[in-house]
């Protein structure tokens, strides 16, 4: 069967991890090629790398990274941040990355979905989606959570398994940086449309959040970013714990 | 030395780490005087049958591979590469395949109701049949899968995977193998199963 996966996320400023609360507040952690092999050690399942730098010195420090870590980690590779076009998917991909994952650009250009999936594919495009809860319900926000769009949640994830994304990664603003659970209300909603796989993101805190994301939404997968660099527990054990309550996973 | 064969799909790049990483050297490359040279042949592939077929073809490269696998060259079809060592493809109308392992490819979603699709991640290997490919590895691990499309195999079964229904994993036939999932991203168990080829 199908295992439930694990997913380390790394976000790179300069070349750097950082980890930060509600979308901002950034501290230094580590060095990227460091914690990568780290967690493929530890049994992570996969990577996911978003670039956070705006400059342009920033993002060829990134690619960088990115064939540094893809040269010794041999699990499979997101990347995201400032995916705006098909020459940002060559780039990426080209530095070692399998799947691309897009999110303000292609609330700017919706066309980007489509037009990535029909040349690379299907299972490389990721539609990761920023989402907080207004009094219209939840909304889909632009540029790092700090923009509002008109974006329905639910119709954009249609949207984007229309157009031809292979994955959705839910990032909860709610939720996020605050450790206290993933947003499973959010994360129902979205698995109740799609049939693609859906990585839930923002708020894991602690191993019986990850017990109850799995027990209580189809989700495929779960994003932690600061327990997993803070060392509050390790992936092998998170797995142990996983699997000693009857959900699938890989150890 | 490995050669990769390069028909102008997919990122080769994580592929030829892998094998580094392994100490096999190898040579991503359209050439065929290399790919004649070559002790041992891997086919990648990403994307869609009806293009890949179509360029194999265009650039002749199809005739060289079916030569070399009749020489009795070790040949590794990965993913999509596996799956054009059969005979033809349903994936988005009729296409024709290398024909050097017996069956079809056929959509996934005509066989599974309730499971998304693609079938994306980590899933478990069950051995039908003895492979050299996996003599360094366990019934039960796991390798890393994506795809929408899968082999139904007319022979040469090696291995499947439970997804719904047991899906080919693995085929081999004499010197010619297959895998649909990903070794160069299978972690430890994916490069053993790469050392395994190199040894074969």
């Amino acid at each position: 069967m199908l295992a439930k996966r694990i997913i380390p996320c790394l976000d790179v400023r300069n070349g750097r991890v950082v980890k930060g609360k509600n979308f901002s507040g950034l501290s230094d952690v580590d060095d990227p090629v460091a914690l990568a092999s780290r967690y493929s050690e530890s049994g992570a399942d996969e990577l996911v790398f978003y670039d956070i730098t705006a400059s342009s010195e920033g993002r060829a420090l990134f690619c960088d990274v990115l064939s540094a870590v893809a040269s010794c980690v041999f699990i499979p590779l997101t990347v995201g941040g400032g995916i705006n076009s098909l020459n940002d998917f060559d780039r990426v991909l080209k530095c070692g990355a399998d799947k691309v994952s897009v999110n303000s650009g292609a609330i700017a250009n919706p066309e980007l979905i489509s037009e990535a999936a029909k040349r690379y594919g299907n299972q490389c495009v990721v539609l990761s989606m920023d989402v907080k809860l207004t009094d219209g319900g939840y909304k889909i926000f632009s540029h790092g959570g700090r923009i509002q769009t008109e974006l329905d949640a639910v119709e954009w994830a249609k949207f984007g398994e229309n157009s031809g994304a292979g994955e959705i990664v839910v990032n909860s603003i709610d939720t996020d940086g605050v450790k206290k659970g993933f947003d499973l209300p959010l994360l129902n909603k979205i698995c109740d449309v799609v049939n693609i796989p859906v990585v839930a993101s923002g708020g894991a805190g602690s191993i019986n959040d990850f017990i109850k994301l799995f027990k209580t939404t189809k989700v495929d997968a779960g994003l932690g970013a600061s327990v997993f660099h803070f060392n509050e527990f390790t992936i092998e054990k998170l797995k142990k714990e996983l699997r000693s309550n009857n959900i699938e996973v890989r150890l | 030395m490995i050669a990769i064969i390069d028909y102008g799909v997919g990122n080769l790049f994580s592929l030829q780490q892998s094998l580094k990483k392994i100490g096999a050297k190898s040579k991503i490359t359209s050439q065929k005087n290399e790919i004649e040279r070559a002790d041992r042949l891997i086919l990648p592939g990403v994307g869609a049958f009806g293009d890949a077929a179509e360029k194999l073809r265009q650039s002749g490269l199809d005739v060289v591979i079916k030569e070399q696998c009749n020489s009795g060259k070790p040949l590794l079809g990965i993913c999509l590469g596996m799956q054009l060592l059969f005979e033809r493809s349903f994936e988005y109308g009729e296409h024709r395949g290398l024909g050097i392992i017996k069956g079809e490819i056929l959509p996934l979603k005509d066989y599974v109701t309730d499971l998304k699709i693609p079938h994306m991640g980590w899933n478990s290997l069950k051995f039908v049949d003895d492979n050299p490919l996996f003599k360094n590895i366990s019934q039960g691990d796991y390798v890393y899968f994506v795809h929408s499309f899968f082999a139904k195999c007319g022979e040469g079964l090696s291995a499947t995977t439970d997804y719904g229904f047991d899906v080919t994993a693995a085929v081999r036939k004499n010197n010619v193998y297959g895998v649909q999932f990903h070794p160069e991203k299978s972690g430890k168990t994916g490069l053993k199963i790469l050392r395994a080829f190199n040894e074969v």
